[in-house]
């Protein structure tokens, strides 16, 4: 079986970021689940690195936590997004949008665009 | 931002302890729930649901050190628990620690202690703002030789106008008396532009200083006085200001008091407790009139404009002095080459001593550098007798890193205790260790033990704990495993790498403490060649009583104006002082008369008109010059070579004559052939600044041996002396040779002199032995501290082989008690562990005397009579190196003989 890519640290965070934006409040496994679910498959997970990162998330207060009940009526810890990680959400996905459309320009180009 | 945040989160929990352990395993326990419902409702079976679910989570120990290395400072939390650790082995070897901290404690210490000297003298020489800005100006004339002519008053104000400064003045340190009060005292004052103040940048205490822009030709009548006078004379009086005092029979406001941290710059400790300062235009009475041609041997200070360059203003005065010389050439004839140089102040403060200082410091490093070695030395030994601990951890999956890191911290906790020990051991013995710093050096009071001080004696230790723990670190934690495990009781044997680096460093240091004391030798010869120096003059039971003369600002008020007049005062005062007890002779002469006693501000020379050799107008050699009464030569046991001495019948109304010394006849009349001409019977012109108004011809009369008087070093420098007869003198010396008390003669002196003019003070009272003994302050500092580090690092380095030949025994204990057991001769072992030594002294010998051949070359200005590369100091310093390296190696060497084969070879 071919290993599924690593998920780069910067790259999940801004996955988990994005998660908690679309579907809202959100426990552990939920997140893992729907990272996994929207990347395809293509990134799965070794679903125990969301922890700590999770944690660092919450120590730079871009996302905050407590406990609620689960859906099966058991206690969870929910994430949910922060003000202030809105804004990073916001500011990262300009980035990547920026970095992606000069790759992808970079990609594009033919050797008589050149001369 | 948010790094802040998450860090002070983690800093927080780190100090609270707070564990989000709890909370990671119940969201573990949660997540695993839920992975295995979804598990389930997919069909698998419940085993497998459980064990897919593991799968996917991941180890879940890596998961809680990630996640407790995100709630918490790992690094921090690891530091601490090596510094735990630490502690620990420290206490479990407590004579291992406290060798090692002593150690460092001694090189921390001494680097310390002369940095502190350092920081103030040399770092920080001049206490006022942007000293960067100030420079001293210099006017010479190197087309005849002349250095540090001065400058003259339309020269002055060429420079105030230049452009290039933000102020320039003038300054002349001497001494005024102070009358009124109950007894006349003798201020250290300096009378100076009125821009002085501007010129440094400092702000009075109470009241103001001058205004830099006053145009008054003469003395303003203002003064400005120094903290110091002001308590002492004044009481602290607050409503000083305003108020009068008389100096030199001249009355004086008080406008201004200065801080009592101010001190003012100069190049003598005098002239830097200057107490007060007067301000003078040096263009009217008493000065000269200003003329070009004339000028003032004074110091000139300035302060840069801001922003530029010494370099700059130099290229920009050069232009200026050019235009100048166009301007005014008969006052700059191009033969003399008139220049103008700038030098910044801090250089010219620290000038002599400067020298001295960085040989110190180089001292003082090298003796760190032994401690560190030697300590280095002892951290490899004990690495042998922990080899099994770090097999130990290794095996139990220590990163080779973590023990480095581990043995790290031990080390730079050692060298830092060390550092803090000598610091503190320097702050309580700080009292003790000033006073033996000369006076003369600058800043001497404002030397002390700072926050900045401490400070690098931290950054030291732990600099010197890095670099030195790092070896020591790297090589035990590098072992061979299997090896080391396997050798179970037999006490592990270093490994080859490492006993190889404890000889290089014992060598180093044998070699470092060789040139060390080579150094010291050299230093210490020199003291005792000039100190058993020639003098060319008897300093024994000789006194020198100092006084001085009123000099006010009129001429005409003052009553000591022509050598008539002052020789009645001489003359009933020498009577007076002929009948104290025990003294047998007297003489008098001006203040640089007195042998040595004089610093730069004393030092008069005057330029040499020669009849026949210089014509008026062009640039003569300048010549020392003192004034004496006839009876000098004889208190001071000076020899007559040629012609006369002083006569009686010298006085005002008769031809003026002089005396030279040999030097001086050598080198202004060398004659046709080289041989030298007759100088008796010469006439020569001296034209100088205030005081000396008598540019008449000269006759000289007599020739005399040359004397050490102005450098101990230096026997050839020609001098001129003056007969007080005939030309009056201001600041007066008495000579009293015989068995006085040295403890009440200033007070009979002081009765003596008052009962002919009450208002004269008594200024100082030495015997020419001390004078001679604080002419050598300097020089004996540095010869003590540089004796006293040879000593130390000798010390160190006998301890480093000890440690060495005694590690050595040890490691070979099996091999001689082996070689005993089969017959050696105990005499034999003894030869033996003594070769070791003294072949390590050999090798730091020969290593350290290329050294020696190096480093003294850099000291030669310092030595006095002894070559950098004098033999005999460096075949008797090696041979007590190699003595001490014996001795070293001899107690280990007796316990290797006395080694009892049976007991060693059953204890392994």
């Amino acid at each position: 079986m071919k290993e599924k890519p690593d998920v780069l640290q910067g790259t999940l965070a801004l996955m988990v970021l994005k998660t908690l934006d679309v579907l809202g409040p959100q426990h552990g496994y939920g997140i893992a689940r729907r990272v996994e679910q929207i990347s395809g498959d293509l990134l799965a997970v070794n679903q125990g690195t969301l922890y700590p990162l999770l944690l660092k998330l919450e120590h730079e207060g871009s996302i905050a936590s407590q406990w609620g009940a689960s859906e099966n009526n058991r206690r969870a810890r929910f994430y949910r997004l922060t003000e202030a990680g809105r804004k990073q959400l916001q500011a990262e996905t300009r980035d990547w949008e920026q970095t992606a459309a000069i790759i992808a320009r970079f990609f594009d180009v033919k050797a008589e665009d050149l001369t | 931002m948010k790094f802040l945040r998450r860090f002070l989160i983690r800093l927080s929990n780190f100090a609270t302890r707070r564990s989000g352990d709890q909370r990671l395993q119940d969201e573990l326990a949660e997540h695993l729930a839920l992975q295995i419902e979804e598990n389930l409702s997919a069909g698998m079976a419940p085993a497998e649901a459980r064990r897919q679910a593991r799968l996917k989570l991941g180890a879940p120990e890596a998961i809680r050190e990630d996640h407790h290395g995100e709630q918490s400072l790992p690094f921090v939390e690891n530091l601490f628990q090596d510094l735990r650790l630490a502690v620990r082995m420290l206490l479990r070897s407590p004579g291992f620690s406290l060798i090692v901290i002593a150690t460092m404690a001694l090189g921390v210490g001494a680097t310390t202690a002369i940095y502190s000297v350092i920081d103030a003298t040399l770092l920080h020489p001049l206490p006022y703002p942007n000293p960067s800005e100030l420079v001293r100006i210099e006017a010479n004339l190197p087309g005849v030789g002349a250095h540090d002519v001065g400058i003259s008053i339309p020269e002055l104000r060429d420079l105030q106008n230049s452009g290039v400064f933000q102020n320039v003045s003038l300054c002349y340190f001497g001494t005024n008396n102070l009358t009124g009060s109950a007894q006349p005292a003798a201020i250290a004052s300096k009378s100076v532009s009125p821009s002085y103040f501007a010129v440094l940048g400092v702000d009075p205490e109470l009241g103001r200083t001058f205004d830099p822009h006053d145009a008054t030709p003469g003395f303003n009548l203002e003064v400005v006085i120094g903290d110091g006078l002001w308590k002492r004379a004044f009481g602290a009086d607050p409503h000083i200001l305003g108020k009068s005092l008389r100096l030199d029979n001249d009355v004086f406001h008080v406008v201004g008091v200065m801080p009592a941290s101010f001190r003012d710059q100069g190049q003598t400790s005098d002239e830097r407790s200057t107490d007060l300062w007067a301000a003078a235009g040096f263009s009217g009475d008493p000065a000269p009139p200003p003329m070009r041609g004339t000028r003032f041997q004074f110091e000139t200070i300035a302060r840069l404009q801001p922003g530029l360059s010494p370099q700059a203003a130099q290229g920009r005065l050069d232009a200026l002095v050019a235009s100048l010389k166009k301007q005014y050439p008969a006052d700059y004839p191009p033969q003399a080459e008139w220049t103008i140089h700038l030098t910044p102040l801090a250089e010219t403060l620290v000038g002599n001593v400067r020298q001295s200082l960085i040989l110190l410091s180089c001292a003082v490093g090298l003796v760190l550098l032994i401690s560190c070695v030697n300590v280095a030395n002892l951290l490899l030994a004990r690495a042998s007798a922990r080899g099994r601990e770090m097999a130990v951890r290794q095996a139990l999956g220590a990163a080779r890193t973590r023990l480095v890191r581990q043995l790290l911290t031990e080390s730079l906790l050692l060298f830092v205790l060390g550092g803090i020990t000598g610091f503190a051991v320097l702050f309580c013995a700080r009292k003790f260790l000033l006073q033996f710093v000369p006076e003369s050096l600058p800043r001497h009071n404002d030397i002390s033990i700072s926050w900045g001080v401490l400070a690098f004696a931290i950054v030291v230790s732990v600099a010197a704990g890095t670099v030195f723990g790092l070896v020591p670190a790297w090589l035990t934690s590098r072992l061979d495993l299997t090896a080391t495990l396997r050798q179970e009781g037999r006490g592990s044997h270093g490994s080859r790498q490492r006993s190889r680096l404890r000889h290089v460093l014992v060598i180093g240091e044998l070699a470092l403490s060789l040139v060390l004391m080579v150094a010291a030798s050299l230093l210490l010869r020199s003291f005792w060649d000039l100190f058993k120096v020639q003098l060319g003059f008897n300093p024994t039971r000789v006194m020198t009583v100092e006084t001085r003369l009123p000099n006010p600002n009129d001429p005409s008020t003052d009553i000591y104006r022509t050598a008539t007049q002052e020789s009645v005062f001489l003359r009933e005062a020498l009577r007076r002082i002929q009948t104290l007890p025990g003294v047998e002779e007297t003489a008098v002469g001006d203040r640089a008369a007195i042998p040595l006693g004089h610093g730069q501000n004393d030092r008069r020379t005057f330029p040499l008109f020669r009849e026949g050799l210089e014509a008026q107008s062009s640039q003569p050699p300048l010549i020392d010059t003192s004034i004496v009464s006839p009876e000098y030569f004889h208190v001071l046991g000076m020899t007559l070579l040629r012609g006369r001495l002083f006569a009686d019948q010298d006085l005002e109304a008769t031809p003026l004559v002089a005396v030279i010394n040999q030097a001086a006849a050598r080198m202004y009349w060398p004659g046709k052939d080289g041989k030298g001409e007759d100088p008796v019977g010469k006439r020569v012109r001296l034209l100088g600044r205030l005081g000396l108004r008598r540019p008449d011809a000269t006759t000289i009369v007599g020739v005399i041996a040359d004397a050490r008087t102005e450098s101990l070093a230096d026997a050839g420098i020609p001098k001129i002396y003056l007969d007080i007869y005939q030309r009056p003198a201001k600041t007066l010396a008495f000579f009293l040779r015989g068995p006085v008390d040295p403890a009440a003669i200033s007070a009979q002196v002081r009765t003596q002199i008052q009962s002919v003019d009450a208002a004269l003070p008594v200024i100082r009272v030495e015997t020419l032995g001390e004078v001679l003994s604080s002419s050598l302050s300097v020089r004996r500092f540095s010869m003590e501290m540089v004796t006293l580090f040879a000593a130390t690092a000798l010390l160190l380095a006998g301890l480093g082989i000890y440690g060495t030949i005694s590690y050595l025994v040890h490691e070979q204990s099996r091999e001689i008690a082996i070689r005993l057991a089969l017959g050696a001769q105990r005499r034999d072992i003894l030869k033996m562990v003594l070769r070791q030594g003294l072949t390590l002294a050999a090798a730091g010998a020969g290593v350290g005397l290329v050294g020696a051949l190096i480093v003294p070359h850099f000291m030669a200005s310092l030595l006095y009579g002894v070559s950098p590369y004098d033999l005999s100091t460096l075949a008797g310093v090696t041979a007590v190196l190699t003595a001490v390296a014996l001795a070293a190696s001899y107690t280990p060497a007796l316990r290797a003989m006395r080694l009892d084969p049976i007991t060693t070879l059953h204890s392994d």
